[in-house]
């Protein structure tokens, strides 16, 4: 172990500079805060991650924000336990019928000012899953404030939309 | 006498089944079948419907050998098989949920993948419409005073897929835990009959992302064998490349994530960049970092150049000289090998008895592994060892992981030494068309054990009917065994050392 630790004191960190912005992603941004709730938030924000109906690529990737190559805590921003603690619901999935009420109460569970990220093509309402089990993107259950594509979306892509929600989020206070 | 001769004598083979013998068998055959899963001298693999009939896989592990035993239910009633061998339960209750179909003599008879959430029960036999108000569930009880609930889920603390754990818990021992699953369930053999093959092709691959080569792999060997062309030699090699890579970055994962759910951040943090590494040469190599729609039938959908080759060479040596340092710090922590040790212990006789796939199986003495038994090429031609041990508990699982990863590595050094030029897919239009109706079963094994997957061809180059079954559906029940005498606070240990999928679970 301790070679691990020598190791990691002298070598540089493998942490990646952050991404260019993504120009789709801010104009939806600017778009949906005009809208919201005046608040100052701090260059902070908590996520709670909901699973509606993923294949659970996506979450891997959500995972992978945590890793040294990206560590989204820099931003400040950090995964929460409960919605109670959470500004940011990032949900992934279809949204299956099944998991349609919890995600609701996981919404109202969390208090305003919220924001909700639909992250991945399914969360976003394309039509791969359809059929009797799914009702077809977050959009349909709650309201969507940022959407970030990709099948799954890469890290870059997550990171890129989180670290702009919270730029953007704390511009307008 | 092989179990697949027998059945021969007792059933009608249906022809149209191209891999392994497919036997339709009467009722008293049926039941003789049950049986014999219940007595160990085959294995149920998995039990599944296509509305018609009732299609039970089982292996025969002396001979390597896969067959179908199907019985017609014109009455909509089949012998339940669960009656007398549980690992069989869940799949009745999902066919009776889907179908309709009655499993006589059931000994539960709650629904499984039904939440009462769909508007309509039994949407894929004779559907009717419902009000989707939610259906009551009663879990199991376990009595006495002292003991408390611990309701968990759907909706989980952590980045983890959605499911409810039902505990009873003494103080801190766990004496009861119950899974109720079905909650990301998407409907899929629905959505995959009369589908055109490319369209399932990408289902298949989305039954669950962590295992999207070794499912779409399944799929494509099983529509293959159906339409009785084979993937061309390069395009077997690379297929095993992607399966590989797949298993090195999900053991990598989980041997950071167990330790990190013992408070080891350590080797987590170290896990995590070898993982990513792994995951960003897939995506040089093959164009997408979980290598998705990648393997495709006919062959696969993106070659490997030169300098992918390269970056994997190098990536694979990378790992080798970098695993050791962690593991030794996994094997020399008296504090994380505390928790991992003698927790969680899955008893031989339930992993042989369920049949379980993967690590679950192999740290518990049931070292099936659907490489070696069933040599599937391009493993035919391979030297590789598959890693068993026999304490069954979280440690156990831990190191047959690393062992594997061992493994992995040396067998794609092994696909990119004998890695032939020509062409990487085949086109399947013509075959497709002549083999209308015909039939296949492949068992492929994904880094969580072996998946199924049953193939129907229909008309015009598309599906009529898939079954794909995930290793999980095996091995979840297990983890409630294993958890029974824990702490609750071992329980996200065990969990993650089993890492079930619930997504290909709930299909």
């Amino acid at each position: 172990m301790r070679r691990l630790l020598i190791e990691g004191l002298l070598k540089a960190p493998l942490t990646e500079a952050r991404p260019r912005d993504d120009d789709a992603m801010l104009a939806e941004l600017a778009e949906r805060l005009q809208k919201s709730v005046r608040r100052a938030l701090g260059h902070s924000l908590s996520i709670r991650q909901v699973d509606a109906g993923s294949c659970n690529a996506c979450e891997l990737e959500i995972h992978a924000l945590s890793n040294v190559y990206y560590d989204l805590e820099r931003f400040g921003l950090r995964f929460v336990a409960s919605p109670r603690h959470a500004d940011v619901l990032l949900v992934t999935g279809p949204v299956t019928k099944n998991m349609r009420e919890a995600l609701e109460r996981t919404y109202n569970a969390t208090p305003n000012p919220k924001w909700v990220v639909a992250a991945g093509n399914c969360a976003c309402g394309d039509d791969l899953f359809g059929g009797y089990a799914n009702v077809g993107g977050v959009e349909k259950v709650i309201p969507v404030d940022l959407h970030i594509r990709g099948c799954p979306p890469t890290p870059t892509a997550l990171l890129q939309g989180l670290v702009a929600l919270m730029e953007r989020a704390a511009a307008q206070s | 006498m092989s179990f697949a001769t027998t059945l021969l004598e007792l059933g009608a083979r249906i022809d149209a089944h191209q891999t392994g013998p497919r036997v339709a068998v009467d009722r008293e055959v049926w039941w003789r079948v049950a049986l014999e899963v219940a007595q160990g001298n085959v294995t149920l693999l998995a039990l599944w419907s296509d509305g018609r009939d009732v299609h039970m896989a089982v292996l025969d592990e002396v001979e390597g050998e896969v067959s179908v035993v199907s019985l017609a239910c014109p009455n909509g009633r089949f012998p339940s098989v669960g009656r007398t061998h549980p690992p069989a339960v869940r799949f009745e209750r999902a066919i009776v949920d889907l179908y309709g179909l009655v499993a006589e003599e059931a000994t539960d008879m709650r629904p499984w993948l039904d939440h009462g959430r769909w508007g309509v029960r039994h949407p894929l036999g004779a559907a009717k419409p419902d009000a989707a108000a939610g259906l009551p569930y009663a879990f199991l009880p376990a009595e006495g005073p002292p003991l408390h609930q611990i309701p968990v889920g759907p909706v989980h603390a952590g980045i983890i897929e959605p499911g409810h754990f039902r505990f009873h818990a003494n103080g801190e021992t766990v004496v009861r835990l119950e899974e109720r699953l079905g909650y990301v369930h998407k409907g899929i053999d629905g959505l995959m009959r009369g589908a055109p093959i490319a369209r399932a092709a990408l289902l298949a691959g989305r039954v669950s992302g962590d295992s999207t080569v070794a499912i779409a792999l399944a799929f494509a060997r099983a529509v293959e064998a159906a339409a009785g062309v084979e993937a061309p030699p390069r395009a077997q090699i690379l297929r095993a490349v992607m399966a590989e890579l797949e298993r090195v970055a999900n053991h990598l994962g989980d041997f950071g994530a167990i330790c990190n759910d013992a408070s080891f951040s350590l080797i987590l943090a170290h896990c995590g960049a070898l993982r990513e590494q792994v995951l960003r040469c897939a995506n040089a190599g093959f164009g997408h970092r979980l290598m998705m729609d990648r393997v495709i039938p006919g062959g696969i959908a993106r070659n490997l150049d030169e300098q992918g080759a390269a970056n994997i060479r190098a990536l694979v040596a990378h790992i080798r000289r970098y695993l050791p340092h962690l593991v030794r710090v996994y094997d020399n922590s008296a504090s994380l090998q505390d928790r991992t040790v003698t927790t969680g212990i899955l008893k031989p006789e339930l992993a042989r008895q369920y049949g379980a796939g993967g690590y679950v199986g192999r740290a518990s003495g049931r070292a099936f592994d659907a490489r070696r038994t069933l040599a599937y090429p391009p493993y035919d031609t391979l030297r590789f060892e598959v890693p068993a041990r026999t304490a069954g508990d979280v440690d156990a699982r831990v190191w047959v992981r690393i062992d594997e990863i061992t493994q992995s590595l040396s067998i794609i050094e092994q696909c990119l030494e004998k890695l032939p030029n020509g062409p990487i897919a085949i086109a399947m239009d013509a075959a497709l068309a002549a083999a209308v109706g015909q039939e296949a079963t492949t068992l492929v094994e994904g880094f969580r054990g072996d998946v199924l997957a049953w193939v129907r061809l229909g008309p015009s180059g598309t599906i009529a009917n898939a079954y794909i079954r995930d290793p999980s559906w095996l091995q979840w029940p297990l983890l409630e065994a294993a958890i029974e005498g824990n702490i609750v606070a071992d329980f996200p240990l065990c969990n993650k050392s089993f890492n079930c999928s619930y997504s290909g679970h709930d299909l």
